[in-house]
């Protein structure tokens, strides 16, 4: 119960830190925007995906990605604290030791929503829509927040160990561009190499896409949904615990 | 309630080939204040740390209030309060919101946490500037809201760990101040300095430690007493008369010589000594360039003690 509190306690404060620093929000949007103006204006007319418009095809595949690269915010955000003596203080006081962790997921899961939230404006203002229904939607988003949260205890994991946020942001690009570049995110995977391709299929990148993109597309939907779920349930299931297990040691 | 706030005995702590405690005992009594004296690389942080129940030790044993804080840390942490060195605030939050933050960390009621926090800001005159973000506060202010912080859910016991480092001479005024008033409250109170002057005023016993060992220990008169109370400091004109200057000034106090030209005379009474100084050099016909007269610093008491200078080691 009192985890619970905790967790809840550190979320309302750094959402108010959020909420103080909006141009942290700002920036982490300005980058997805202009990958919706590039690959919807400038790429898109020369990438050919049969049977579906590239737009819609496209925005799904943006989602992740904006997911992705905000899910360093946690590490970032963490790096930022361990280097403040903030944990110092938090380690002395009678509370729960998962609450640091806990409270900085959930809050960037909040801030994720919203900016999840933006992107769909933005893609609807670009000429994507939904296919299926509502309700196809609204899970489509439940299952984005679902990888947003299991990405960031990857993030987390990393921003403690890297100690610095500049580190900790540094050293997220170089595993994130290949997961998100090399997957289904733009192009389809069959018009990779033969040995990309056997990696773009199987990275979680690719199922979370495939599954949001079978959510508000249309066509088999239930295998893709089960291997996104599979694959955030597996993420949370190894990291967070390495994540816990390295917050207890780090001094 | 026992009568022992603090007790440590023979705790020891190595970083990887660093020894930063080599078994270091400590007893302060409720109510009482000590005051862990010691240059940077000391061990004073590591001793707070463990107290605190951030650090394992890798031998020895620490109780606070009569409980281990290694073997039941949760039982020992809603007891005791910390603020270190680096004001750990959050510079996003407003010093109210600070102080509501730690205050639901420590599971009390929110009621009582908003009186807490408004009483304690009015305490620590920081109320004209409770609904700002921290960011814009000063150093100081800054140091008061880590100290309130550590208060918020009354702990009997608290730690200040360097509470006024890096602060300019009024902030830390100022400062002492807030702590000689917490004390006289009833609080227990361990604090770590590299200051003489801040033990000297704020606590009762003093601990000198070096290289993560205990050097000296006593009252601040006790310490005194060996240390004088007093440092006339003479600079001569000629060079390398420095030990001829020592051996005429004996009489007058206790000598260091510090470099060929100058020389410490730690002194009891020092308008006596001045005179005697100035009259013995001038019998003597050694030329001075210039003579203090100042309080003994960290330096001066690791000299005597250790004869070696502190040393700048790394924290």
């Amino acid at each position: 119960m009192t985890a619970v509190a905790d967790g809840l306690t550190l979320t309302w404060r750094n959402l108010l830190a959020m909420k103080r620093t909006p141009e942290v929000i700002v920036f982490s949007t300005i980058q997805p925007v202009l990958f919706v103006l590039m690959f919807r204006y400038v790429f898109g007319g020369a990438i050919d995906v049969p049977g579906v418009r590239y737009v819609d095809y496209l925005m799904p595949g943006i989602f992740v990605q904006t997911i992705a690269f905000g899910a360093v915010g946690t590490g970032v955000g963490l790096a930022e604290d361990l280097g403040k003596g903030l944990i110092e203080r938090f380690r002395s006081l009678p509370m729960a030791r998962s609450a640091v962790l806990a409270g900085r997921t959930t809050a960037d899961l909040v801030r994720n929503m919203f900016v999840v939230a933006l992107m769909v404006a933005v893609g609807f203002l670009v000429g994507f829509r939904v296919h299926t229904n509502a309700l196809a939607m609204v899970a489509a988003f439940g299952l984005l927040m679902l990888v947003s949260f299991a990405f960031s205890w990857v993030f987390a994991l990393m921003g403690m160990a890297a100690k610095t946020p500049e580190a900790a942001q540094a050293a997220a690009f170089p595993i994130l561009a290949p997961m998100v570049f090399a997957s289904s995110a733009f192009v389809p995977s069959d018009s990779m190499p033969g040995w990309l391709q056997v990696f773009a299929d199987h990275q979680p990148v690719t199922a979370v896409v495939d599954a949001v993109r079978a959510l508000v597309l249309g066509g088999p939907t239930a295998g893709k949904v089960f291997a996104a779920l599979a694959w955030c349930v597996g993420i949370v299931a190894v990291f967070a615990p390495l994540a816990v297990a390295r917050y207890r040691k780090t001094a | 309630m026992p009568e022992t706030a603090i007790a440590v005995e023979g705790l020891r702590k190595r970083f990887g080939s660093v020894i930063a405690l080599d078994g270091i005992d400590l007893e302060v009594p409720v109510g009482s204040v000590l005051g862990l004296l010691g240059p940077n690389g000391a061990g004073k942080t590591t001793t707070v740390r463990i107290l605190t129940t951030i650090l394992r030790p890798d031998a020895g044993s620490a109780h606070v209030l009569g409980i281990d804080v290694a073997a039941s840390p949760e039982k020992v942490r809603p007891k005791i309060g910390l603020a270190g060195q680096y004001a750990a605030v959050d510079e996003n939050l407003t010093g109210r919101e600070n102080l509501i933050m730690v205050g639901r960390l420590t599971h009390q009621g929110r009621g009582v946490v908003r009186t807490r926090a408004a009483e304690l800001l009015e305490r620590f005159d920081l109320m004209h500037a409770a609904d700002r973000v921290v960011k814009t506060y000063s150093g100081g202010m800054r140091r008061r809201l880590d100290l309130a912080a550590a208060l918020v859910h009354r702990p009997p016991v608290l730690f200040l760990d360097e509470p006024t480092t890096g602060l300019d001479p009024r902030s830390r005024t100022q400062l002492w101040g807030v702590i000689a008033e917490l004390v006289n409250d009833g609080t227990t109170l361990l604090l770590t300095t590299q200051y003489l002057e801040e033990a000297d005023r704020l606590a009762d016993r003093i601990v000198v430690v070096d290289d993560g060992r205990i050097i000296a220990e006593g009252t601040s008169s006790e310490l005194k007493a060996t240390l004088g109370t007093t440092i006339v400091e003479v600079r001569l004109e000629d060079a390398s008369s420095a030990g001829t200057a020592g051996e005429v000034l004996s009489g007058v106090g206790t000598i260091e010589v510090d470099d060929d030209r100058t020389v410490n005379v730690s002194v009891t009474d020092s308008g006596r000594a001045v005179v005697d100084v100035v009259r013995l050099l001038d019998g003597a016909g050694l030329v001075i360039d210039r003579i203090a007269v100042r309080e003994p610093t960290l330096d001066d008491v690791f000299l005597r003690i250790t004869g070696h200078k502190t040393e700048e080691v790394p924290a």
